[in-house]
């Protein structure tokens, strides 16, 4: 079986990547498309730890192994939750200064 | 004779399975990080979309390695389906297209690169001086609907229908930010103003 420690280095790959998009990005969407890259690359560790936990027979505070997995679940579905409202903030954000590119919208109050 | 016959076969096939195991691993993990690296790359965000999903679909492929069967089918129906249809649609929505280039401050070239490569100096000498710890083997999960679904609405009935209100309130609010704001008397001459 592959060991733990690749999984986490793919994880943290996804996750730098993520991080690089947010912060060298301009368009806004794309910067969210990063976020997203971030959450996928938490959610391979979420998997990773909870398939270890199982390895060695662990149990924890009365959490089973398994739990990893459903933790995978309340991220997605948090991140479903913040792309419907992040992009409806984009939508509205774009019908009042018709820009996507987050330096031009420095401006709480138009 | 037949005794050690058999665990020198018992060797051999965990050394086909380790090898399958890595193939198929740094296969889709090479999607992955190709995937992501790309999202940087690209100038147009439908082209990024584009590789986000590739990425999604490529770590489905990770979550069935680690035995995670239920995982990895709602990660290809939820996020490379539903959440990316959702990002599509407000590209088009919004006819998003190649963003523009801005120059960066000096400040941050002058003191990011250098400070950021001497941080990454620290934490790479942190981690070759604590590298002693020794890899472990991640063995098959049980990751079916089958065992998903107690856990899911036994030990974790409370969080689940938390996140069953949250999903309430995000859906409110989206509908409320991207309705169209009523164009009142006031609203339109306070933007004239501007």
């Amino acid at each position: 079986m592959v060991p733990l420690s690749y999984y986490l280095v793919l994880s943290g790959i996804l996750f730098a990547c993520g991080v690089t998009g947010f912060l060298i990005k301009r368009n806004i969407i794309t910067i969210f498309m990063s976020i997203e890259l971030m959450l996928n690359g938490v959610n391979l560790s979420f998997v990773a730890f909870a398939a270890h936990w199982h390895a060695i027979g662990g149990e924890l505070h009365g959490l089973v192994p398994l739990s990893g997995q459903i933790f995978v679940f309340f991220v997605m579905v948090v991140a479903a939750a913040e792309a419907a409202v992040g992009l409806a903030i984009i939508i509205a954000v774009y019908r009042t200064r018709e820009t996507l590119n987050v330096d031009q919208v420095n401006l709480l109050k138009l | 004779m037949l005794r050690f016959g058999i665990s020198e076969y018992r060797v051999l096939s965990t050394n086909f399975m380790l090898s399958v195991h890595l193939i198929l691993f740094l296969a889709f993990g090479t999607v992955a990080v190709a995937g992501a690296i790309n999202l940087l790359a690209q100038t147009h965000p439908i082209n990024s979309a584009l590789s986000l999903i590739a990425v999604m679909a490529a770590l489905a492929g990770e979550y069935l390695l680690l035995g995670a069967e239920f995982v990895a089918a709602v990660q290809v129906i939820v996020y490379a389906g539903a959440i990316m249809v959702l990002f599509v649609f407000t590209i088009m929505l919004l006819n998003a297209g190649v963003e523009e280039r801005t120059k960066g401050s000096r400040v941050a070239v002058l003191i990011g690169i250098p400070g950021m490569l001497l941080g990454s100096i620290l934490v790479a000498c942190v981690v070759l001086q604590h590298s002693g710890t020794e890899a472990v083997a991640v063995g098959a999960l049980p990751g079916s609907p089958k065992t998903i679904g107690p856990l899911l609405f036994h030990e974790f009935l409370l969080p689940f229908e938390i996140t069953s209100i949250l999903i309430l309130i995000a859906i409110m609010g989206a509908v409320v930010l991207a309705s169209k704001p009523p164009t009142s008397p006031a609203g339109s001459l306070a933007r004239k103003g501007n």
